[in-house]
């Protein structure tokens, strides 16, 4: 099992309501967020391309926060979805740099936080918050493995990127383009 | 005495019970988070958004201690769908928001300074009472206006009417949508009416003019958007700017300002000379095609180009794409189209354009809508004012559908109106009138005239600054309102419950009017000791009941009239004089306005000023949500869009603050930063609207960003309907505090 | 023109707009583990040389100077930590992938192995010192006798302490400005650098001056030939190394580093040093304050400017 979620970029249009919708269901304390969107503009005007993208914790294959924590509370579990245990944290903050996607934070509590794919409702058979609400369906979240999920299926018909690929780190968070 | 009516600043109290309401809720607000996060909801109540007037359903979740956690859209909702946008998500932050009303305020003047004290319900409605009678015995009730929007108006709007008060307005009239609705009234004997009927789901082209959908984040709209680019509908946007919907377009027309007019005209032009239109639709269902013909002519692209600096190349070429997806094509009539004086015109052309088409009545064009039409409970008669909104306006406006916002506003001028028929008294309910009507001149005026002002809002927005009463809502997660039935594809009716107590002193609307209502002896016209009596009856009679609803939340209904779309091959009645779709308009002709749209040149900006364009941005609705804790978190501010070129010229950098004034020599109260985007013509500017809010005790939204509606003193009034167009506005930069230069 | 831009209002403390996570505790750190690699790998290097008798300070009462770095060392990093009472939670695990993991535990057996060793010559040095204990007594005994084996081990470990002061910055591949190779030899070198030029100063034995004035004129050499290779590795780089050099050649570190690092830290002392050599009198505080110096800004601009840099996607 390899979850993964897929934003098509195309349809985005940078609403915001997946970060409203993290903060509310991950009780994320006010000025922090698991996830953003951003925004990329390119060209001169009139020719002009215009991206949207909500990123977050890419949840990598190569997680480089996973191997520079010093006590195991950034870890991996079922699925790949890498969490951090709070109680085995200490905030030494070699995860947050070592992450090429800024997707980590220093919690006011002290320990680090990012997002969870929101794990605790996927477990339950939920998508996470963000995908759940997303008024334009423009994001996926699902099984890589299974080769009749949306998610894996949309891979092979769509053209896709990964941020950042050059960093190694095998990210399971895609863009369809 | 200088002015009659200070603009009170609530902050100045500081103490008393106004602080301890506020602490109060600082606290809860501490608790609440505590036991928040979306993981621990218990139990849910239906309710229908108020964050904006799309009214997506949604179950507002509580957690084991009764806490509201969460908001979400109801699966069966035709407006959402399940799925509410940012707004409809963190209107969680309206119940929670710690700068809330929480107490009945009265001005009273303390050594000289007016200021506002805290008052209870009865002392408060004391006032009222006494006030409304007084004026009532005076000038009659028809001196009496209710400005109001959203749901608590419904209850204020029976009020007003019991009283037999001729007016009660909405800014969405006039300040926004009006223009369209005449536009299409006038062609297709229909109005558009909110949701628009466009079937955007199933579209093979969807044109948008300045349209920014996705940007304003009409809910069902913007679903149906990202569905039809999905299955690969051809999307055209006219925008200056390059929009969110244009990144989205497979057509964008980067339009000179002002202009699209001739654009529209041109293509109407290239559909009739090219044989692209609906023959046999154009022939069965309109009337005045020759003389349309006759009439565009001359409109060639290339004319079109000289005006619109869009190529007569594309011009053709989306003309084309247009044509080849007929009828299921719409062309979008809009929503906030009141932009330069002759936006009746524009839509108008817009219709027309539809009209050859044939995509009015047509799967993926426009469809029939529906609505269950609500039963009422008994009541008097409301008595017939002596005059109305018509009367008072004389010949002006004559195809207004509505009472129209600013007209009040200089009816209650000294000078402006016939003394005996000049407006005295004042209700404001839900609708921020300082930041929502353009030229605020006309605003203070009528404010300085005017001898009692009662707000009714959650928040302590600019409009309660100048209330004589300001009266404490609770916001709609905390009280029972009307029932939404909305016309759509199928008939819904949607429950709003409460899921939390108001919080502090704050009360319902509905108990606000009826309390009102018993003072000023029209108990009758309230038959109800709670809002929920009202609403177990409706639904009784719509065969469901107030707790069977309260488990569903909507109810989706049969259509009674099978025609969705137009049946094929029948001539279909239209509500017009000719019962046809008017290509030519006989009621534009018979009031003195042109039959068909004629392009007329607007001003364009002078030397070293900018257009000031201004929209939506998805996270917020105007400028009621920019203290919401959640939504401010998403976007703070707004900043001014600066093209590179101007950029460079002016040498500003991106977040550099400055000031903005004004072709009237307006300047604005606080800076914005800039952005300096290839995304905007260099030849306007662009800022997201709802900013720049005056009033300290905002706290999340006090002096962020800057107003555009401060910039907006050039109001270009629509004669056919009192559009107040509000695009006709220069801006020019100052990069020093205008406050230290002096 | 290109943009980009964060439109979800997103500014994160400590994150936006630019990553500030590590401070000066951070940097202070660094210097001080690379001091004390310095000082007790030239300690133990030259008790295996067998020449304690003529190198007294560098065997001997440098380290004296240890324990206390390492102290404070240990103390900066504690301040930085968020969720300092879970400290402990570094020593119920160990993380071979993890720099983090391997300093902790390197500090951990360094740390007290210092206090032993220069507890071993305490008495020496203040002959009135008692250990009072009888089991102390024994101890201080046993190190006396165990000293060569002893520093065996600590050569290792000095080693391990100096190279993991680079590589926990160097193992970062998300900062292009820290992930370079050469990063964790520089570290290394600047921090024997600074043990050299403390045993230096500390010195009052004129061969053994000497010889640490021209070790540590080798190792400024050789920190200036990285230096010039590191910039040469990121102007040859991708965007984001390029982009990670421009922040010293141009960039708002161009001064600091040029001036504090480069001329203060290392050519200053160099020159002093050669001058020195040249017969010129020169205090020896004076080069070795210089390279002192260099070497604690090189870390503090290399954590700030570090986490400024960044993947651009």
């Amino acid at each position: 099992m390899r979850y993964a979620m897929a934003i098509d970029t195309k349809k985005c249009v940078g609403c915001g309501d997946c970060v409203v919708a993290c903060q509310i269901e991950n009780n994320v304390p006010t000025g922090y967020c698991r996830d953003w969107v951003t925004e990329s503009v390119v060209g001169t005007y009139p020719q002009l391309e215009l991206e949207l993208r909500s990123e977050r914790c890419n949840h990598c294959e190569n997680a480089p926060c996973v191997r520079c924590c010093p006590t195991g509370a950034s870890h991996i579990v079922e699925g790949g979805v890498v969490l951090v245990t709070p109680e085995m944290c200490i905030g030494c903050g070699a995860c947050i740099e070592s992450c090429p996607y800024d997707a980590r934070y220093s919690h006011p509590d002290g320990h680090v936080d990012k997002c969870t794919f929101c794990i605790h409702r996927v477990r339950e058979g939920k998508q996470p918050a963000c995908v759940s609400v997303c008024p334009t369906k423009c994001m996926y979240f699902g099984d890589l493995d299974d080769p009749n999920s949306e998610i894996t299926q949309l891979l092979e018909k769509r053209k896709w990127k990964v941020l950042a690929p050059e960093a190694g780190t095998k990210p399971h968070v895609y863009y369809l383009i | 005495m200088a002015s009659r009516r200070d603009f009170i600043k609530i902050s100045s109290l500081g103490f008393g019970g106004m602080a301890l309401g506020l602490t109060a809720c600082d606290l809860f607000k501490q608790t609440g988070a505590a036991l928040k996060g979306g993981a621990s909801v218990f139990s849910r109540v239906p309710t229908y958004c108020e964050v904006c007037f799309w009214k997506c359903a949604a179950w507002a979740y509580q957690n084991k201690e009764g806490t509201l956690v969460k908001l979400e859209g109801i699966e069966n909702d035709p407006h959402c769908h399940g799925r509410l946008c940012p707004r409809g998500t963190g209107g969680l932050g309206m119940y929670e928001d710690s700068d809330r009303l929480m107490t009945p305020l009265i001005r009273v003047t303390e050594n000289g300074q007016q200021t506002y004290r805290p008052a209870s319900w009865e002392e408060a409605f004391d006032l009222i009472e006494r006030k409304w009678k007084e004026t009532i015995n005076t000038y009659g009730p028809e001196s009496m206006a209710l400005f109001k929007h959203g749901s608590s108006g419904d209850h204020f709007g029976t009020l007003f009417k019991a009283l037999g008060s001729p007016y009660s307005t909405s800014p969405s009239y006039a300040q926004c949508r009006g223009p369209r609705e005449v536009g299409f009234y006038t062609t297709f004997g229909s109005y558009i009416n909110s949701p628009e009927p466009t079937d955007i789901r199933d579209t093979r082209c969807l044109v948008l003019i300045g349209s920014h959908i996705g940007e304003n984040m009409h809910n069902g709209q913007v679903q149906e958007m990202a569905d039809a680019i999905d299955k690969g509908a051809d999307i055209i946007t006219v925008d200056p700017r390059f929009s969110t919907a244009a990144s989205k377009s497979t057509h964008w027309l980067p339009i000179k300002p002002a202009t699209d007019l001739a654009l529209l005209l041109a293509w109407i032009h290239v559909i009739i000379e090219e044989g692209w239109y609906d023959k046999e639709y154009v022939e069965r269902h309109t009337v005045g095609f020759e003389q349309l013909k006759r009439h565009v002519r001359n409109m060639t692209p290339e004319w079109a180009y000289g005006i619109t600096t869009i190529k007569p190349e594309q011009i053709r070429e989306t003309a084309r794409v247009m044509a080849n997806a007929s009828p299921a094509v719409i062309v979008h009539p809009g929503r906030h189209v009141v932009w330069y004086g002759d936006d009746t015109q524009r839509t108008r052309a817009i219709a027309i354009l539809n009209a050859l088409l044939g995509s009015w009545g047509r799967r993926g064009g426009f469809y029939f809508p529906e609505s269950k039409s609500l039963p009422s409970m008994e009541h008097p008669p409301y008595p017939k004012p002596r005059w109305s909104w018509d009367m008072v306006m004389g010949d002006k406006y004559p195809l207004a559908g509505s009472s129209v916002s600013n007209a009040l506003v200089d009816a209650s001028i000294p000078g402006m109106v016939d003394e005996q028929y000049r407006i005295r008294s004042w209700m404001v309910s839900g609708t921020n009138l300082p930041e929502t009507m353009p030229d605020k001149q006309q605003f203070l005026k009528a404010v300085e005239a005017l001898d009692f002002i009662v707000v009714v809002d959650t928040m302590p927005m600019e409009i309660t600054g100048y209330a004589d009463v300001v009266l404490p809502e609770c916001t709609y997660l905390e009280r029972y309102d009307s029932l939404r039935s909305s016309p759509g594809r199928e008939p819904s009716v949607a429950l709003r419950a409460p899921a939390a107590e108001p919080k502090g002193d704050s009360k319902p609307a509905s108990w606000m009017a009826k309390e009102l209502g018993k003072r000023m002896g029209l108990d009758d016209f309230f038959p109800y000791e709670d809002y929920s009596e009202v609403l177990d009856w409706q639904l009784k009679q719509l065969g469901t009941s107030l707790e069977a609803m309260k488990k569903v939340g909507v109810k989706n209904y049969e259509r009674e009239n099978p025609y969705l779309y137009m049946p094929e091959g029948v001539d279909w009645p239209f509500n017009t004089p000719s019962g046809k779709i008017e290509l030519y308009s006989s009621t534009l002709k018979q009031y003195g306005f042109d039959p068909m749209p004629n392009y007329v040149e607007h001003p364009q900006a002078p030397e070293g000023f900018y257009r000031l364009i201004y929209g939506r941005a998805p996270a917020h609705t105007f400028s009621r949500t920019s203290n919401n804790p959640y939504l401010s978190d998403l976007m703070k501010e707004n900043a001014l869009w600066v093209n590179p070129k101007v950029a460079k010229l002016w040498g500003l950098e991106k977040g550099q603050k400055i000031w903005l004034k004004n072709q009237d020599d307006v300047v604005s109260s606080f800076p914005i930063k800039v952005r300096v985007t290839e995304r905007i013509r260099w030849d306007s500017v662009y800022m997201v609207h709802g900013f720049g809010h005056q009033r300290k005790e905002l706290t999340r939204a006090y002096g962020r960003g800057a107003s555009d509606t401060e910039m907006i003193t050039n109001v270009m009034v629509d004669p056919i309907m009192g559009g107040t167009g509000m695009r006709g506005n220069f801006v020019t930069f100052i990069l020093e505090d205008p406050k230290e230069i002096g | 023109m290109n943009e980009e831009l964060f439109i979800s209002g997103r500014e994160v403390p400590h994150i936006d707009p630019y990553l500030n996570i590590w401070h000066w505790p951070i940097g202070l750190y660094l210097f001080l583990g690379g001091l004390a690699a310095g000082i007790l790998f030239f300690s133990s290097l030259y008790t295996i040389l067998g020449r304690e008798k003529e190198l007294p300070t560098a065997v001997k009462w440098a380290t004296f100077v240890v324990p206390v770095a390492l102290v404070l060392g240990l103390l900066a990093l504690f301040v930085d930590l968020k969720h300092q009472l879970y400290f402990w939670r570094l020593y119920t695990t160990i993380r071979l992938e993890s720099p983090m993991s391997w300093g902790a535990w390197t500090l951990m057996a360094i740390t007290p192995l210092s206090f032993i060793w220069a507890a071993g010559y305490l008495r020496e040095a203040f002959p009135s010192w008692d250990w009072k204990f009888e089991i102390l007594k024994k101890f201080e005994n046993w190190v006396q006798n165990n000293r060569l084996p002893l520093a065996w081990i600590m050569v290792v470990l000095a080693v391990i302490l100096g190279i993991y002061t680079g590589i926990l910055l160097s193992a970062f591949n998300a900062r292009p400005l820290w992930n370079t190779s050469l990063l964790g030899p520089l570290f290394l070198v600047s921090g024997l650098s600074t043990g050299a030029a403390t045993i230096m100063w500390m010195s009052k034995n004129e061969l053994e001056q000497s010889l640490f004035r021209r070790l540590d004129l080798l190792l400024i050499v050789i920190e200036l030939f990285f230096i010039v290779h590191l910039f040469m590795g990121f102007l040859a780089g991708s965007e984001v190394k390029i982009e990670a050099a421009k922040l010293f050649l141009g960039g708002q570190f161009t001064v600091s580093f040029w001036v504090f690092v480069v001329l203060i830290g290392l050519v200053l002392p160099a020159i002093l040093e050669i001058l020195e050599m040249r017969g010129k009198k020169i205090p020896v505080s004076i080069p070795a304050l210089c390279i002192l110096f260099g070497g604690l800004m090189f870390r503090l601009i290399m954590i700030e400017a570090g986490q400024i840099t960044r993947y651009l996607y």
